[in-house]
């Protein structure tokens, strides 16, 4: 018998179908290695994800809090897709949101007499500056003294966190429960609720308006340009005249103020003051989300939002059957590792020989 | 300020930056290798938790506190593969390989010790190693209880950096490893298995994280936490640079790491009117700024981060 002969090759181009397709494949392919590691600790797998996603989307409850989670998760995931479409690679954005966090708390304890509006926009502001700020740094590192942007930012991420413990446990702490977490913000500096007899809050339609902000600041801006074409080949970046350290700087600017408006909103919309733990890792997740979302801005709403389900379902989940809820950190891990496995789908294609 | 000047803190001071030096110095001896095949290795701070939680639970276990460490380094060895067949078979990114690795350990080591262990209210904890007195030397006054009174992994891990050094640079072994590092195409026109010699590089690699991360459940703390490694495989990478991808130059940077982490625990306890936690940035700084002074003249392995596939 004569076996048919396969020969391996690089697309021309990628089919739209497959771009769909692809994530949708890495999703299903690392439910069936977790459920693996599920059956390891005898438990039941599928009804562990049956409780995931009847946790987060089979309730009101469920859904109102898995929008919740999304709102971050939506803005830590463009910080990233930005990022690395300029081949800045900000793994920095769970530094840069507690940097955000920091500062819109800093504006909301002031208790400033402002109108509402003008308040919530100030902490924006001054929460998108605080990310840019500390974002920039491994920007400058890198594109000025070309020193690894995947280390900096790592350590930065480290440095912040200590940085807002030491400011919590000292100067801002609470005098009335001496909890390490600061003071309430003003009522005028709190984000309005959108939905009643929920938690969803305004900082789903400033992530919702950021990511409309750069899908075209992608598409239709010089500076857009610019940045797909460091990411895509520094040397022809060159050769086009682009400025490419100015380019790195302006992507990690950016990026990291984005990142920073994830905090401002969990501080502004949802907790109202700041605690150590107000991140359970939403920056890492973020990357995640990128790679997910192919690093389109669009898409980066959608594999968000089936994150804020893996997340909010897997609290649920482990109420019911006990498993515990870091299997949501485990299948976070494996959904990036077989994406990237996915992608390389995107790059080659298996053909018969003729 | 007294307390600064007198003999017994600079011998506790020495001592412990020893110590805390060990795990960092067999951990990026293991990226050394790793990065001289041509593979930046960022799962290394997953590997050294997860390598922290197998120690600690083979150890909880079985009272056999060796068999923990080398638990952890097989467990090291099995996300190594992961690691391998991603960035050596498949040839994806390096970056988001070594990243997918330390987020899915990390997740795995927290999910493994809750589904095990779940959560008592006082966390169960392990007899550690003790520090052993070589005879006669430990007794040279100073020197003695700084050099010759630490944990026998210190003694391994100040061994390994010459027996690292030998492989890497006197073997045929490390030749090869070196050359797939830095030009994979010739290497394979001579008859080096690039495949091959990356796959065991990077085992080497994980199964040095993975002991290294049972310093800290085996010896520097008796119980597994949460942020035990807190960052510090992170560090590790900056330090491969730092040392130029040379061993003796890991023992080094290590040392001087080490030496912040213990000056900033003591700066700690004497009690400055400063919050702690501007101490225990101190090492993060500082390695921020030794790369920014090293970047310009660090010679990174030419092949590092590039896939080999064969035409």
């Amino acid at each position: 018998m004569k076996l048919p002969k396969f020969v391996v090759e690089k697309r021309s181009h990628l089919p739209v179908w497959l771009r769909v397709l692809l994530p949708v494949f890495a999703i299903l392919l690392s439910f069936i290695f977790t459920s693996i590691i599920i059956l390891f600790a005898k438990k039941n797998p599928i009804s562990a994800f049956y409780n995931i996603f009847y946790g987060a989307l089979g309730t009101r409850l469920g859904l109102m809090e898995t929008i919740v989670k999304t709102t971050p998760l939506i803005l830590t995931g463009v910080a990233v897709s930005l990022a690395f479409t300029g081949k800045f690679w900000n793994i920095g954005a769970e530094g840069q949101l507690y940097a955000g966090a920091f500062a819109a708390t800093w504006v909301g304890i002031m208790k400033l007499p402002l109108p509402s509006p003008l308040y919530i926009l100030l902490e924006i502001a001054v929460g998108f500056i605080a990310g840019a700020l500390w974002g920039v740094i491994p920007g400058i590192l890198k594109a000025k003294y070309k020193v690894d942007d995947v280390v900096t930012t790592l350590l930065m991420n480290s440095i912040m966190i200590y940085l807002v413990t030491a400011v919590l446990e000292g100067t801002w702490r609470d005098p009335v429960t001496s909890w390490p977490q600061s003071i309430m913000i003003a009522t005028n500096a709190e984000f309005p609720k959108l939905i009643a007899r929920s938690r969803v809050h305004f900082g789903i339609v400033v992530a919702l308006v950021a990511i409309a902000l750069v899908y075209i600041l992608l598409k239709y801006t010089k500076l857009g340009f610019e940045i797909r074409a460091t990411g895509s080949k520094s040397e022809a970046a060159h050769f086009l005249g682009i400025n490419t350290t100015k380019t790195i700087i302006l992507t990690a600017l950016i990026s990291g103020g984005l990142a920073a408006l994830a905090g401002v909103g969990e501080v502004a919309g949802l907790h109202y003051h700041l605690t150590e733990n107000i991140s359970p890792g939403y920056g890492y997740t973020g990357i995640i989300i990128a790679m997910l979302a192919g690093l389109n801005p669009i898409a980066v709403v959608l594999a968000s939002f089936f994150f804020g389900i893996i997340i909010t379902g897997a609290q649920y989940m482990s109420r019911i059957t006990g498993i515990t809820s870091f299997i949501a950190d485990v299948v976070q891990g494996v959904i990036l590792l077989t994406m990237l496995g996915m992608l390389l789908l995107q790059e080659y294609r298996i053909r018969r020989a003729k | 300020m007294k307390e600064f000047l007198t003999a017994g803190f600079l011998i506790g001071l020495l001592s412990a930056t020893l110590r805390m030096a060990t795990p960092l110095i067999i951990a990026t001896l293991g990226e050394t290798f790793s990065e001289r095949s041509g593979v930046l290795n960022l799962g290394i701070e997953g590997t050294m938790l997860l390598g922290s939680l197998v120690a600690f639970l083979v150890a909880y276990r079985t009272n056999n506190l060796w068999l923990g460490v080398f638990s952890a380094g097989f467990s090291g060895i099995l996300l190594s593969l992961l690691m391998a067949f991603f960035t050596v078979t498949l040839g994806v990114s390096q970056h988001v390989s070594g990243l997918g690795i330390t987020i899915f350990a990390s997740g795995l080591s927290l999910f493994i010790y809750r589904q095990v262990i779940g959560s008592p209210s006082i966390p169960p904890t392990v007899t550690t190693f003790k520090t052993v007195a070589v005879p006669l030397l430990s007794k040279i006054p100073i020197i003695g209880p700084i050099l010759f009174d630490q944990y026998a992994l210190t003694y391994i891990a100040i061994l390994l950096v010459p027996i690292c050094g030998y492989i890497l640079f006197k073997t045929n072994f490390g030749l090869s490893l070196r050359a797939v590092g830095e030009n994979p195409e010739s290497a394979d026109a001579l008859g080096i298995n690039v495949y091959k010699t990356r796959y065991v590089s990077l085992m080497i690699a994980g199964f040095l994280m993975g002991i290294a991360g049972s310093f800290f459940t085996l010896a520097y703390f008796n119980m597994f936490l949460y942020g035990i490694v807190g960052g510090r495989g992170w560090v590790c990478i900056a330090l491969v640079i730092f040392a130029n991808w040379i061993p003796s130059k890991v023992l080094l940077g290590a040392l001087l790491f080490g030496g912040v982490d213990a000056l900033q625990l003591r700066l700690q306890a004497i009690g400055f009117n400063i919050p702690y936690q501007f101490f225990l940035m101190m090492p993060y700084v500082l390695t921020i700024i030794v790369l920014v002074i090293v970047a310009r003249r660090a010679s990174y392995p030419s092949a590092l981060l590039k896939p080999y596939r064969r035409e």
